[in-house]
């Protein structure tokens, strides 16, 4: 199957790779998925006043759809409030990378790792964890 | 050099010039239907496709008549295993084969149950080899067929085919084998191996898609199976339909030449591969799959641990190989053979599948060596599991989510 040019463009010059100090309070990590599956996924969060998110990183073990779904993710995190982050769903980054049906889960791994970095650092913060309902499989 | 470079020869091989040089004549001029027996188009298809049944014969020491043209190897191996099932009903209705089989091979068998049969799936030993006593033990007085591929289509495992096939005769077994990947080479004898039904196929050898054959013994035993197909009762009533004529011609040039080159051939590509592997392993955490002695010479397929494989040939988008990851199948599993080696999911999900062939040049391998070492290291960089085994971590500590 050929991959569309956007998933190529991220995947060959993925924005954003790294880490962030996970033990900082301004920081939040979410790690989703498992070896087992084949992927593994993690995503992080800088979040400076006013909740706004100033810095993302990631590092993906997964296909290339994987690795652009989370490279795009990190993109539109930057300048969102961690509230507005929250309603980043997953067919969105379908939308915008063209992925087909059967690369649906990789995107519901990035809406995943959004929600589980944001919940990291509420819960860091004295704030409740959002349980949020499940992402389009 | 020639960018992308093809390493996936176990999947599919280009077709040699001179098979095709071969072939062309029997789509226009001698079109005949080898089956037309009154004049002179048919009879000159029938020489052509007698001839390539002397050639198909000599590749693995059979006589010609022991020969049957079919569509591929997944009709042959349909054919073998449901055509003894049916023939041979009244002596029992046992098949042994194993769990590292082809599809072709595991489906027909999943029919076979269904249509009343027994079938044992015997597992394999981590390096991918049959265990002799674990077959032994399973054969019964009902045992009619044991069916075990020659050579393995993912990680190039050569199975003793002659022990299996001692045992299986000496429970009063047919042996087939599924030898795909074997013929053409290594050298395939079915007297000395002891096989009495044998799959191949012509465009794993240079020869053209969409034709194969089915050797059935004629002697001691003479073997038969029932026809899968109803109609003219070509191929000695067991396989019906109108020959492929530039198809058979093809598969007969095909096996001359590897008849010719096979020897040579394969002391170059296992010294390519052998090269490769070594440049490639020489990147931590990589790990052969498979036994490395009893092995295919053009094959190695190696696990990069922490990265995964679609991702990965992704990076290596000028090599054209294949991996066992599950990312790459539309089931979203991981590969059957690689976990039935007793590989964990992780590790079958990161593996890579270098087939090299008849075309491949020393450069090409040079170039795959330094292609394949930069994206694995690439993606390492970009690999939270790669990060936590830097750090000491143990992944296997971490309670990863269900998903
Ligand atoms: C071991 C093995 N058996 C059977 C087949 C099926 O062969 P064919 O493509 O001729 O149907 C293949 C090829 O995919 C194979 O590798
Ligand atoms: S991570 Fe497996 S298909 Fe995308």
């Amino acid at each position: 199957m050929a991959y569309s040019d956007k998933v190529i463009d991220h995947y060959t010059n993925p924005r954003n790779v790294g880490t962030l100090d996970k033990s900082s309070h301004k920081v939040g990590t979410g790690l989703v998925g498992a070896p087992e599956c084949g992927d593994v996924m993690r995503l992080q969060i800088e979040v400076g006043d006013d909740n706004i998110i100033t810095d993302a990183k990631f590092k993906t073990f997964g296909c290339g759809s994987a690795i652009a779904s989370s490279s795009l993710a990190t993109e539109w995190l930057k300048g969102k409030t961690i509230d507005d982050a929250m309603k980043i769903d997953n067919m969105d980054i379908v939308e915008e990378l063209a992925l087909p049906p059967v690369k649906i889960h990789c995107s519901v791994l990035a809406e995943d790792a959004i929600k589980a970095a944001i919940n990291d650092f509420r819960v860091k913060n004295g704030m409740e964890a959002i349980e949020s309902e499940k992402a389009h499989h | 050099m020639n960018i992308p470079i093809y390493l996936d020869n176990n999947a599919t091989t280009p077709m040699d010039p001179r098979v095709l040089e071969a072939m062309i004549p029997y789509f226009t001029q001698k079109f005949g239907n080898a089956a037309s027996r009154n004049h002179p188009f048919g009879w000159v298809a029938e020489e052509a496709v007698d001839y390539a049944r002397e050639q198909v014969a000599k590749l693995i020491g059979a006589s010609e008549k022991e020969i049957i043209f079919t569509s591929g190897a997944t009709e042959s191996d349909n054919l073998a295993i449901k055509g003894v099932f049916e023939m041979y009903k009244e002596k029992g209705n046992h098949i042994i084969t194993t769990v590292t089989e082809h599809k072709a091979v595991l489906d027909a068998c999943k029919h076979v149950e269904k249509m009343g049969g027994k079938v044992t799936y015997l597992p394999v030993q981590e390096d991918g080899l049959l265990d002799l006593a674990l077959l032994e033990a399973a054969m019964t007085n009902e045992t009619i067929l044991v069916s075990v591929m020659y050579g393995n289509n993912e990680i190039g495992v050569i199975q003793p085919i002659k022990e299996i096939a001692a045992i299986a005769h000496k429970y009063g077994a047919l042996f087939m084998t599924d030898a795909v990947q074997a013929v053409g080479k290594i050298p395939v004898d079915v007297n000395k191996d002891g096989i009495d039904l044998l799959a191949l196929s012509a465009h794993k050898f240079y020869g053209p898609k969409g034709v194969g054959a089915l050797y059935v013994r004629r002697k001691g035993p003479r073997v038969k199976v029932t026809a899968q197909m109803d109609g003219g009762g070509h191929e000695r009533g067991m396989r019906s339909g109108t020959l492929n004529v530039p198809g058979i011609v093809g598969l007969g040039k095909a096996a001359e030449l590897c008849m010719l080159e096979m020897e040579s051939e394969a002391k170059r590509l296992s010294a390519l591969r052998d090269k490769l592997q070594a440049g490639l392993t020489v990147l931590e955490e990589s790990y052969v799959n498979g036994n490395v002695e009893h092995r295919l010479p053009h094959v190695a397929n190696i696990s990069f641990k922490y990265v995964e494989g679609e991702g990965l040939m992704m990076a290596m988008k000028d090599l054209a190989v294949s991996s066992g990851s599950a990312c790459t199948s539309a089931s979203l599993e991981p590969s059957y053979v690689l976990k039935s080696l007793g590989l964990s999911d992780d590790l079958a999900h990161s593996s890579i599948r270098f087939g090299l062939g008849r075309f491949t040049t020393e450069e090409e391998v040079d170039y795959a060596i330094e292609v394949t070492k930069t994206a694995v290291t690439n993606l390492r960089n970009m690999s939270p599991l790669w990060e936590m085994f830097k750090e000491g971590i143990d992944l296997d500590s971490i309670e990863w989510a269900e998903h």
